[in-house]
């Protein structure tokens, strides 16, 4: 099964590697991981999408908090969640068949950021399952090059449950 | 006050109270060692980064504070990397200072540069690398503080040259904050009521104390748990000494090799309270039948050792001493008599006479151990003559027992005992020893002279690497692929060589007199004792194999 985990850690060089380091070293099955900046200034987030069951999840969450810099480590998938993926995608699209190509992405929202002589390049953001159906939908066109951005993913309004309250207590330190 | 970064280590380390440093001096430390010129700092120099490493952990068992330790780039830090994931795998808090080639020529694989804050990664609790003079006092500071509290373990500071000589202000800060490290907060009894309900109801406990309890110096809160229930203990490797061995309610370390009665009672038990143990392949066997008839509690100061390789019944996250002790207040007295009687059985069945027409490990040790104090310090190296000491050398005290546990490092146990040394000060330590592990790191005898250290080493020489001719005679159709590899010089001769006294025993009426003479000397001495090579350790569970198939002899 697959697990979404959301990981917010301090903004510091060696933090990535040290995640890198501890999913490598125990064998962790991670299908992707995204970085970027938190709503806290000195706080990155960190998404993880790992497969396993439901104990390697636990060790995986509780190994993580190990981590020093490390500031709090949630299962988003004990409860519902939004999840994003962005993907940039460069199909051949010959002046003959571009209404094709066209037609058949706006059945999914793609949205073409670049025109060329033979080929878009679209922008289609969903979860991962849309996502994947628009790849597979632009397949017969010929799909030239694919750049994805890995899961961004947060708890629902209203289920975040119980929440360690670490980083907030760090932003009101910070305040 | 206005410091170099040299000089802001040396003052950062006289505010954590620290006495003594191990260590090696190189190019990127010479700023560093020239501040340390200045300082009250004792430095112990050794003859390899290695040896530097594991005398600090020593030190830090011994002391009950964390060992320090200062080496140089390049090899210097890579030759630390062992004794960092020995202790990190022990728990033992150590913190190392490594130097680093300048901020400006990091990365472009300058002389003596290793990217050892890379490669340590997974071999540290935590790891600094200082890249301005102003981050030294919170770096250190920092570093003791990881080291020392929650579950313990090395923290690795990186000091490129460069910073040592930066000057700026020195201010320690007096309470650190890291915002994702908050141990005191793991704590987690919510299972409190089911655990209390489990050890009231169970008619067959046994407790398994592991290092943890050790490190938390809960040794007397468990003994009088122990003595006021009447429950029989067992231990890990790491555990040795929690309750004192010899004891009616001791049945030894439990495990691969183990003692049979521990085993046994693992396996008829139907309740094993773990306490500050990881419960590693080497104390249960396979898991899947590690105790099959008992539920299990496992107590632990790590959330992440819980359900990581054995499943608990029931856990509680803590400190062992604070838990056990509010345990001792609510749980009843019962009637365990039947209990205790198999246990008194399970000891008589494992007495066993000694085929005296040669020495054994075994009467060889059980002299040694009648001849020192209760309280007499030993350590050992790795293999069979780690497994004899676990076996034959009763612990009585916390602390007393410094053995590899986890990497099994062998050349750990001449630097420990240096370490122990040290932090002892003047009283006697021993180190069990095997021909392979002796030669390991033998060079750490001229330390033993140089500062004329009372070390006494026992080195138990079959002319083999005995544990892994073992596993060869028993499980691999005797094919001693290099194993039988017999010292070429008597230790005895190589010990001289250095200035160290030897003696040998060959026969077992010069057990006696023999130790009575190198325990009786001042300074470091060596005992060779010759062992046959066929000598094996015994009782023994087969790799990935379960406790119930415990081997008792070829």
């Amino acid at each position: 099964m697959k697990y979404v985990i959301g990981v917010l850690s301090e903004d510091k060089p060696g933090v990535l590697s040290r995640i890198a380091a501890l999913i490598a070293r125990r064998g962790y099955n991670v299908e992707s991981l995204s970085v970027g900046h938190s709503h806290i200034e000195g706080i990155s987030r960190f998404t993880m999408v790992v497969e396993g069951d439901e104990r390697v999840v636990d060790q995986i969450v509780k190994q993580l908090d190990k981590l020093i810099e490390i500031v709090e480590v949630r299962n988003l998938s004990q409860a519902p969640y939004v999840e994003r993926w962005i993907m940039l995608i460069k199909v051949s699209a010959p002046l003959e068949i571009r209404p094709h190509v066209l037609q058949t992405a706006e059945a999914f929202r793609g949205k073409a950021v670049d025109v060329g002589g033979d080929a878009l390049v679209f922008e289609v953001t969903g979860d991962k399952g849309k996502v994947e159906a628009f790849l597979s939908a632009m397949r017969p066109f010929g799909i030239l090059e694919v750049a994805s951005s890995g899961a961004v993913a947060m708890q629902r309004v209203g289920f975040e449950g119980k929440v360690s309250g670490r980083c907030e207590e760090y932003e009101l330190k910070l305040a | 006050m206005r410091l170099t970064g040299a000089q802001m280590i040396i003052k950062a380390l006289e505010e954590e109270a620290v006495e003594t440093v191990f260590g090696y001096p190189g190019g990127t430390v010479i700023p560093l060692y020239d501040a340390l010129y200045d300082s009250k700092i004792r430095h112990v120099l050794m003859r390899h980064e290695q040896a530097v490493g594991h005398a600090a952990d020593g030190y830090a068992r011994v002391r009950g504070k964390p060992g320090v330790c200062f080496v140089t780039s390049g090899p210097g830090a890579t030759n630390i990397v062992t004794p960092l994931a020995s202790a990190y795998m022990d728990s033992i808090p150590v913190v190392v200072i490594a130097g680093q080639v300048a901020t400006k020529v990091m990365g472009t694989d300058a002389f003596q540069e290793a990217d050892i804050f890379g490669c340590s990664m997974s071999m540290v609790k935590h790891s600094f690398l200082v890249k301005s003079a102003s981050e030294i006092p919170k770096a250190v500071r920092g570093a003791f503080y990881i080291a020392t509290t929650g579950r313990p373990g090395p923290v690795l500071i990186v000091l490129p040259v460069d910073v040592q000589n930066e000057e700026g202000e020195f201010v320690y800060p007096p309470k650190l904050e890291f915002p994702g490290y908050h141990p005191e907060r793991n704590e987690d009894l919510t299972m409190w009521g089911d655990v209390v309900e489990a050890i009231n109801k169970a008619e067959r406990p046994l407790l398994l104390l592991g290092g943890g309890v050790i490190h938390s110096r809960a040794s007397a809160a468990f003994s009088s748990f122990i003595d006021e229930f009447r429950m029989p203990v067992a231990t890990t490797l790491m555990g040795k000494g929690a309750y004192p061995e010899g004891n009616f309610l001791s049945l030894g370390m439990a495990g691969m090799h183990g003692r049979p009665a521990a085993n046994r009672a693992i396996l008829e038990a139907d309740l094993v309270i773990g306490v500050g143990t990881r419960f590693s392949d080497r104390t249960t066997g396979r898991a899947t039948r590690f105790a099959p008839n008992a539920k299990i509690i496992h107590i632990d100061v790590d959330p992440a050792e819980i359900n990581k390789n054995i499943r608990a019944s029931h856990f509680l996250i803590g400190d062992a001493g604070k838990i056990i002790s509010s345990l001792h207040r609510e749980i009843k007295a019962r009637d365990r008599s039947t209990w205790l009687k198999d246990i008194e059985k399970f000891k008589q069945e494992e007495l066993c006479d000694d085929d005296s027409s040669y020495i054994t490990p075994r009467v060889l040790l059980m002299s040694l151990r009648k001849m020192v104090e209760p309280q007499q310090i030993v350590s050992t190296e790795v293999g069979q003559n780690q497994m004899w000491a676990a076996l034959h050398w009763q612990v009585k005290f916390p602390g007393t027992f410094l053995s590899s546990g986890g990497l099994g490092t062998m050349g750990y146990g001449l630097p420990a005992a240096i370490g122990a040394a040290f932090a002892l000060l003047d009283r006697p330590v021993l180190c069990i020893s095997g021909d392979g592990s002796f030669l390991m790191n033998v060079q750490e005898l001229e330390t033993c002279v140089r500062y004329n250290l009372p070390v006494k080493l026992i080195v138990i020489n079959n002319s083999s690497l005995g544990m892994v001719r073992q596993w060869q005679e028993l499980f691999w159709n005797e094919r001693y692929s290099a194993t039988n590899e017999a010292p070429s010089r008597s230790l005895v001769e190589i010990a001289r060589g250095f200035g160290v006294k030897g003696y040998r025993i060959e026969r077992s009426h010069e057990i006696s007199s023999t130790l009575q003479m190198a325990l009786s000397q001042e300074g470091p001495t060596l005992v060779e004792c010759i062992v046959p090579t066929k000598e094996k350790v015994f009782p023994m569970v087969p790799p990935g194999g379960g406790m119930d198939e415990m081997i008792l002899e070829a």
